[in-house]
């Protein structure tokens, strides 16, 4: 089994990036922050936050989460000081993690200029710390990868999708953790995905958690469907859904999470992102970056991103591999793809291939290469107010 | 089942009433399909839904071998299938409209 070298953290996890997270605690503290970030930004400095003032748990988890992801190496966390996000907390947790972490308050600092001044100094040395990171062998075990599509097009199903579902069979083989996501891109594919899972508890979790999703949708008054994936051939959010289900390969379904919760051995896994509850904060995906930060928060060291009108977006904290459906996109934004998986519908490749291109890209990136995303400095983030129940027993069955 | 493909038209399942267009479509390019030959107005996009047989009114809309919505009337055979004349089974899908609000609910009485 192929080996690579990560970063090992104190409790004992292993990155495949070694990352400073900047963390502003409510809006107010974002300028600031994205200020200390700004000369660092090429430098593995990552600007996250959270833009609201009221306390969620949701929030405060998701925050949790990523500042201890193991692409992570130290936390900045810079509060405006009055607002209601338990800084106290998140930097108890950050600390007993092992990260090296200092906590800015502007109001404390004297505004701005300070704050900015001792984020820039605290960054400076705690880069320079950073670089004594162990490197330890690392397999592909270890790893937690997640996949998304975004910008689809009638491509997206034919060509990107089932080629991720290749590479996710693939790295299920190898015993990695695999995460597919958003049951608003899965309303129709509810019984195939229950006949999938590994036991007839987690098939009713499976279906039940369906339910909710086209519940909240229909509240919502609009599906997980832009203008654009019209503009592109679909039609129906359950056409676009037979499309981003393919990206799940045709492993067993091993269990169910929420945001934020790890896998807890290698198979597959499905991710749901639709609150719990009556709709209360509106969509349960306002954009790509919103899953992706939760994908990031059940510890996924990289995202395969399948995009057929052209997204060009990356992320904070891990590695987004763009995997382009669509041949006439590839060729008008190739600056912005990692993989052209289009060649499928041109007859210059099949999906068993593409799909072992992108487990070889996984790898590369896992090893160190860096994707389309990184290099043009792309580091969205984006996280809103939601409600989760704790997930059930049935959801991760042994 | 495996897909069949020509040049430009793509079956995913054998199941389907509709094909997949596998390049995108001049307007008034001939397009052979059975023993049909049919063309279109204006241009079509890679990866359009065209007609594969006549689709009666309500009837499923078939892709991958599963339904994919709802006829909204009568389709002949070798007719684009979109927004037009298909519904969702379940949410209703909008898009950008330039004429009128900023979104539009194909389908959807007003």
């Amino acid at each position: 089994m192929s080996a690579f070298q990560g970063y090992l953290r104190e409790d004992g996890r292993k990155g495949i990036r070694n990352t400073i997270v900047v963390a502003y605690l409510v809006e107010c503290a974002h300028h600031v922050a994205r200020e200390i970030v700004y000369p660092f930004r090429k430098k593995g400095v990552h600007l996250i936050g959270f833009s609201g003032c009221y306390p969620n748990q949701y929030a405060f988890d998701m925050m949790s989460r990523l500042c201890c992801h193991p692409n992570v190496g130290g936390v900045l966390l810079v509060s405006l000081g009055c607002e209601c996000f338990n800084r106290y907390s998140l930097e108890k947790h950050v600390k007993a993690s092992g990260r090296p972490i200092e906590t800015l308050v502007i109001q404390e600092q004297g505004g701005t200029l300070s704050t900015v001044e001792r984020g820039q100094a605290w960054l400076q040395q705690t880069l320079i710390a950073l670089e004594e990171t162990p490197r330890v062998p690392m397999m592909v075990n270890e790893l937690i990868v997640g996949t998304i599509c975004g910008g689809s097009d009638a491509t997206s199903g034919i060509t990107a999708n089932p080629a991720i579902g290749r590479c996710f069979d693939l790295l299920v083989a190898h015993n990695a953790a695999a995460i597919f996501e958003e049951g608003g891109e899965l309303i129709g594919c509810e019984q195939i995905m229950a006949e999938r899972a590994v036991t007839p508890d987690l098939a009713a979790a499976i279906l039940s958690t369906m339910e909710k999703t086209a519940r909240y949708y229909t509240v919502m008054g609009h599906g997980s469907f832009a203008a654009g994936n019209s503009e592109g051939g679909l039609t129906t959010v359950e056409e676009k859904s037979m499309g981003a289900y393919a990206k799940s390969g045709s492993s067993p379904i091993r269990g169910l999470i929420k945001p934020g919760d790890m896998p807890p051995q290698g198979g597959l896994y499905l991710m749901d992102v639709v609150p719990d509850g009556e709709a209360r904060f509106g969509f349960p995906n306002i954009n790509d970056t919103a899953e992706i930060a939760e994908l990031i928060a059940c510890g996924a060291h990289l995202t395969l991103f399948s995009t057929g009108r052209g997204s060009v977006v990356g992320s904070a904290i891990s590695p987004v591999i763009k995997v382009c459906a669509n041949p006439q996109t590839y060729r008008r934004m190739v600056g912005d793809m990692d993989v052209d998986a289009g060649r499928i519908l041109e007859g210059q490749a099949t999906l068993d291939e593409v799909g072992q291109e992108l487990y070889a890209q996984v790898l590369a990136v896992a090893a160190g290469a860096q994707t389309k995303s990184e290099i043009l400095g792309h580091q969205e983030f984006v996280l809103t107010y939601k409600a989760f129940e704790p997930i059930g027993p049935a959801c991760l069955p042994l | 089942m495996s897909p069949q493909q020509n040049d430009i038209l793509l079956q995913l399942s054998a199941e389907d009433n509709v094909y997949v267009l596998v390049r995108s479509l001049a307007p008034g390019t001939p397009l052979q399909i059975s023993k049909h030959t049919v063309s279109f107005e204006s241009p079509l996009e890679l990866g359009h839904k065209i007609a594969a047989r006549d689709i009666a009114a309500s009837e499923k809309i078939i892709k991958y071998g599963v339904p994919i919505g709802s006829a909204l009337r009568d389709i002949r055979l070798g007719e684009h299938v979109h927004l037009h004349n298909i519904k969702s089974d379940y949410i209703p899908t909008y898009t950008l409209d330039k004429e009128h609000s900023y979104v539009s609910v194909p389908g959807l009485s007003t």
